[in-house]
């Protein structure tokens, strides 16, 4: 479980966060969605650490991620996998090296063999073996972030991060992308945030479903009860898909 | 403010490349392929350049000592005092400015804006000390073994522009490089070249690890990797001739 408590960052004189607190449950799909700018990606880098809040804590089952020892932060990170918006493999390297880098990093004491096993079996999952030799510049971007979730549940971590996971996909594509997470969420019983602003992944994946407005939390739940919320930013939001109009 | 606010950014980045380091065992090989990168890609830049300098020196020398008094010797001498003292540690190290500080800024640059840099952090890796601290330690290594190759090189174009144009005898010119020769000038230029190498490793990888935006500032992130490395060598290279002769 991830507990945030009262997150608060502000670049400059503008205040992108404003106290944001909030908790997602393990074996649970937990999005964050809101409208373009509103301070998602910087929520999304918050929780993970990337940036530095000005103030509030996350709680990683209890473990503080911004009070705790350097060497416990490693091994919170450990437990950590996260997929990027751009993807961001290692253009130096290629897929199946990608998927390994983790590995090589930070367990000593697996064998060559055993983490060659691991990443074929983290590429199996995404479906991606027969693209294991090629460089990251020759395969197609639907195949990239397929690469990022093998690399990111490589470790078999207990958090998954995905910062908009289907964007720039086609439908179809994008559907398989949220699938894939939802079943790995499922299947490992991980806690997984995804941040994005696309409807159908709310309808299709969102368990758990909160919503940012101008920098505070405007509304959470499950998806179920998104379409009758009283909020009127948040109807604004879900309306604004000609899909979702004609559902209802 | 601002100025001091970058130098004090700039010392917290290269202390953030030592502090929390990795294991032991992922550098040796990182370093070594950055010291391929920067050697092999940048010899035949050096070895153009320094060849050249060395020749118009040898030419240039020879055309102003007109004097029947002074030995053609003097010339062999000149030539490898400037070689040494300046040439080959400066004028290859303002080149590798271009060269490397270019190529770094815009490697590191590019990994920033693509998130690979964000991705290395979150798995719990120390990016800053990852990413840099081999390629700071391998400019280092090889940036002051080229400055050797270039004194080297360009004392042997001095020696053959001289025999090719009659300007100065082999004999003569080898006869001033031996003539009073001072080993600490060798010092001097690798303690040199040395600096310079740190400067231009730190001050690139700097600009480059804290690059904001796309594509347009690695442009930007390049460019004054490389004006912000000569400026640093220049100023070095003033302080160090202060202090060390
Ligand atoms: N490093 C930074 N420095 C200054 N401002 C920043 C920084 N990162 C983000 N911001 C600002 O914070 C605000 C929120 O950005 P963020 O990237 O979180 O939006 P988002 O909700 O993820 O939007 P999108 O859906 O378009 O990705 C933006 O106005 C942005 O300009
Ligand atoms: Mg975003």
């Amino acid at each position: 479980m991830i507990e945030i408590v009262n997150i608060k960052k502000a670049f400059g004189d503008r205040e992108v966060l404003k106290g944001i607190s909030g908790r997602f449950e393990n074996g649970n799909n937990s999005l964050i969605i809101g409208a373009s700018g509103t301070g998602k990606s910087v929520l999304l880098k918050c929780i993970v650490g990337l940036i530095q809040p000005d103030e509030g804590d996350v709680l990683f089952d209890g473990r503080s991620l911004f009070k705790s020892s350097v060497n416990e932060v490693k091994k919170i990170r450990r437990e950590m996998g996260m997929l990027f918006q751009g993807s961001a493999l290692f253009d130096s390297l290629s897929v199946f090296e990608n998927v390994r880098f983790p590995l090589d990093m930070l367990m000593a004491e697996m064998s060559d063999g055993e983490k060659n096993d691991q990443v074929m079996h983290s590429l199996e999952r995404v479906g991606l073996t027969p693209a294991a030799h090629k460089m990251p510049a020759e395969i197609s971007g639907g195949m990239r972030k397929r690469v990022g979730i093998a690399r990111a549940i490589v470790m078999n971590p207990k958090y998954l991060f995905c910062d908009e996971p289907n964007s720039g996909l086609d439908p179809m594509t994008s559907i398989k992308i949220d699938e894939l997470i939802s079943d790995i969420t499922d299947e490992f019983n991980m806690t997984t945030i995804v941040v994005t602003h696309d409807m159908n992944s709310v309808m299709g994946i969102g368990e758990y479903v909160m919503f940012l407005h101008e920098g505070l939390k405007e509304w959470d739940g499950d998806s179920n009860s998104i379409l009758h919320s009283k909020s009127q930013a948040l109807r604004e939001f879900v309306f604004a898909s000609k899909i979702m109009e004609k559902l209802l | 403010m601002n100025i001091i606010q970058n130098w004090g950014k700039y010392f917290l980045f290269l202390f953030s490349t030592i502090r929390n380091r990795e294991p032991f065992r992922v550098y040796p090989s990182l370093i070594l392929d950055e010291m391929v990168k920067i050697g092999t890609n940048s010899m035949v830049i050096v070895a153009i350049v320094s060849t050249f300098i060395g020749m118009v020196t040898c030419l240039q020398t020879a055309d102003n000592l007109v004097s029947p008094l002074v030995p053609m010797s003097v010339i062999g001498t000149i030539c490898r005092d400037m070689t040494l003292l300046e040439l080959a540690p400066t004028f290859t190290c303002v080149v590798l400015a271009g060269k490397v500080g270019s190529n770094l800024a815009g490697e590191i640059g590019s990994m920033r804006i693509t998130e690979q840099i964000d991705a290395i952090d979150v798995m719990g890796i120390n990016s800053s000390s990852y990413l840099i601290l081999p390629k700071i330690i391998a400019a280092c290594i090889m940036i002051p073994a080229l400055c050797i190759l270039a004194a080297f090189l360009s004392l042997m174009g001095g020696y053959l522009i001289g025999e090719i144009t009659g300007a100065i005898s082999p004999t003569d010119f080898v006869a001033g490089i031996r003539n009073g020769f001072r080993p600490f000038n060798v010092f001097f230029a690798l303690t040199k070249s040395f600096v310079f190498a740190f400067l231009i490793s730190t001050i690139s990888s700097y600009k480059g690890y804290f690059t904001l935006g796309g594509a347009l500032e690695i442009g930007q992130a390049s460019t004054k990797a490389v004006t912000n490395s000569v400026i640093g060598i220049l100023i070095a290279d003033l302080i160090l001739a202060k202090i060390m002769i």
